[in-house]
């Protein structure tokens, strides 16, 4: 095939590179440059070459917080992906109850991370708030500022609460695309529950619980709001996740070349995940159909 | 082995799907289900399958009530129209997933799969995932597990109307004699008349959730017991005029007047609806005692070697099938002949008075 070549094409899509250029790019070439320098203020900067990486890869602190960060990525995804598909298997497929659940599915999504947090920090403490009190009452030792199960137990509840909705939707809308007559061919060669969730729902659903999974890795590895406002990364750095350990490196400790490079391996770290997920994911989605 | 309707009926939400229907489809000959889309032909292939269970009436298998009895427990199988097949499976597995839940053994369902592949010329796709393959060869694949089940009722809803042409004749030449082999009682839904003629057999034609005509499939075409069947059964539809008879004059539409020659004779007097099949509209060369209608030409399209005149006459939509390319004049008057003995004649009401004396000659 001859393709036209039109270089004037490039002149439309320059309003949009300007743009990603001063939104993105040149924000990331910033912490790029901060990155290989030392600065002692006045704006000052000294070439430091690879020290900060080379430091950092060294650092006992990183490998702590992105060993916390793949633990709680890890266990929410366990919970709510298959929690997501069991919502969505069990929601009404149309009528009145069927919107009615997609709005009260809707809602953990419409509020604010910041407010999210502060609802689950009231809720947990055990003076005022009702989980935290009722549980103190049943004779349970909850303290998520002083024991790093209760603390760990909560971020991870609270992720639960405020994202299972978005898995369940997507997977909502995967199976709602299953004509009808799929599960008639399954019923009239009797197959069971099972293999109807297993052949037809799971394959169907494939796409959709691909776009979920990622979504749901990427948004809970750079997770920041919701934690820091409940344990503030504590008790100690039971809760530091990276974001928190990256922010209190910045801001708290003003270090910017570590954490400058600390941002710029967190980023590729991520990049390279999603990337091998993605390749992955859509490997096994060619084969399964 | 028979499948039995006796009255059965189905209503959804106060909707009536199917209106009390009696109907007794054996096993041997092809049974079709003629309708447009939504006419209730799928509605009363699930009640079949017994996939829906019907608000009244009884269903009988082999003279056994099996009304409400689920689907699981009886054995049928049913290709749809979209290609049906479990997207995670190879062909091989897909073919031999309804043997797998019966519990055959390796060995048995080894053969009954190779064997039902080699009809269905898939034994070189055994191991392709279903989306890896044409459309043809999907619905090869569904029909395949069909035919394994070795079911005493299979029921094909439209399996051709996603494929393309070619591969429709072929298939529809095919899936007769491959099904019938089986001994099974055979139901096919379509929408298109010219398939249901194709295919021979019984024909019940459908409209608006009633059967309004069962019988062998020339004859439906032939003496259809209404206007609707009529209307059903031709493609494109029949057409239509008001007819008056008094003593030995005929009145036409709006007034055009003929001497009542033929078959027309012999009628009774009375006003009636005249309806007869685009193709027996002529342009020229009338045959002796033809009746000259003035129409006025809306639309011509050209098939090739035939072209569809849309026409207006007296109030009425009509269309004929004319053989050959003519090159016709739009909006221009075009008179048109009949010959009396392709005209059938329909009460007031719809039912059929006199068929066409052609038809009762055939």
């Amino acid at each position: 095939m001859n393709k036209t070549v039109n270089q004037k094409a490039w002149f439309l899509v320059l309003p949009v590179l300007i743009l990603v250029a001063f939104s993105a790019v040149i924000p990331l070439m910033t912490v790029v440059n901060y990155s290989v320098q030392d600065t002692f203020g006045q704006n000052q900067f000294f070439w430091a070459g690879l020290e900060w990486f080379e430091e950092m890869l060294d650092s006992d602190r990183m490998w702590a917080a992105l060993g916390r960060q793949l633990m709680f990525s890890g266990i929410i995804l366990a919970i709510e992906v298959p929690l997501g598909i069991f919502v969505a298997l069990n929601m009404p497929k149309s009528g009145f109850w069927s919107s009615f659940c997609l709005v009260l599915m809707s809602l953990p999504l419409l509020i604010p991370w910041n407010v999210v947090g502060t609802i689950w920090q009231i809720f947990g403490r055990v003076d005022i708030g009702l989980l935290g009190y009722t549980l103190d009452a049943l004779g349970i030792s909850y303290n998520y500022t002083q024991d790093t199960f209760a603390a760990w137990a909560t971020i991870v509840v609270m992720d639960v609460w405020h994202w299972t909705s978005l898995v369940a939707l997507l997977a909502f809308a995967g199976l709602k695309s299953i004509p009808d007559a799929y599960y008639q061919a399954a019923k009239i060669d009797q197959a069971n529950r099972w293999a109807v969730f297993r052949f037809i729902e799971l394959p169907k659903m494939a796409g959709v619980l691909m776009i979920a999974i990622l979504l749901r890795f990427m948004d809970s590895f750079m997770i920041y709001t919701e934690p820091f406002v409940v344990t503030g990364g504590g008790p100690g750095n039971a809760t530091t996740l990276l974001s928190i350990d990256l922010v209190k490196m910045a801001l708290g400790q003003f270090d910017l070349g570590p954490a400058a490079a600390f941002s710029l391996m967190y980023f590729l770290v991520i990049l390279l995940i999603s990337f091998v997920f993605y390749t992955v994911m859509t490997t096994i989605d060619a084969k399964e159909g | 082995m028979a499948l039995e309707f006796k009255s059965v009926s189905k209503v959804v939400n106060g909707e009536t799907h199917i209106h009390p229907t009696d109907l007794t489809l054996e096993a041997g000959t092809m049974n079709v289900l003629l309708g447009p889309t939504s006419s209730g032909k799928t509605s009363l292939m699930r009640l079949m399958a017994g996939l829906d269970v019907p608000t009244a009436g009884q269903v009988f298998w082999e003279g056994t009530d099996v009304t409400g009895m689920r689907v699981q427990d009886r054995k049928v199988a049913m290709v749809y129209q979209q290609f049906i097949n479990y997207p995670s499976m190879t062909v091989y597995d897909n073919i031999a997933s309804p043997l797998r839940l019966m519990g055959k053994s390796k060995a048995e369902i080894d053969t009954a799969v190779k064997q039902a592949a080699a009809l269905m010329q898939l034994e070189p796709m055994l191991d392709r995932k279903p989306l890896e393959l044409s459309g043809g060869q999907q619905q090869r694949c569904a029909l395949a597990r069909a035919l394994v089940k070795n079911a005493g009722l299979v029921l094909l809803d439209e399996p051709l109307a996603n494929l393309d042409y070619k591969l429709r004749e072929e298939l529809r030449v095919e899936i007769p004699k491959i099904f019938e082999e089986s001994g099974a009682v055979f139901v096919y839904a379509t929408t298109e008349p010219e398939e249901a003629l194709l295919l021979g057999g019984n024909t019940a034609t459908m409209w608006e959730g009633r059967v309004t005509q069962f019988g062998l499939t020339p004859k439906v075409y032939r003496q259809p017991v209404d206007a609707t069947t009529a209307r059903v059964f031709s493609d494109p539809p029949m057409n239509f005029l008001d007819l008056t008879k008094k003593g030995e004059a005929l009145t036409f539409g709006q007034g055009q007047t003929a001497p009542a020659t033929g078959p027309l004779a012999e009628l009774a007097d009375g006003s009636y609806i005249a309806g007869f099949r685009p193709n027996h509209v002529e342009i020229a060369q009338p045959a002796a005692g033809a009746i000259m209608f003035d129409t006025r030409l809306s639309v011509t399209e050209l098939t090739g070697s035939e072209t569809f005149v849309h026409l207006d006459y007296a109030g009425r939509k009509w269309v004929g099938l004319i053989h050959g390319v003519h090159d016709l004049k739009l909006g221009s008057a075009l008179p048109v002949y009949l010959d009396p003995r392709h005209i059938y004649i329909f009460s007031e009401t719809g039912d059929l008075v006199a068929p066409a004396s052609y038809a009762l000659a055939a």
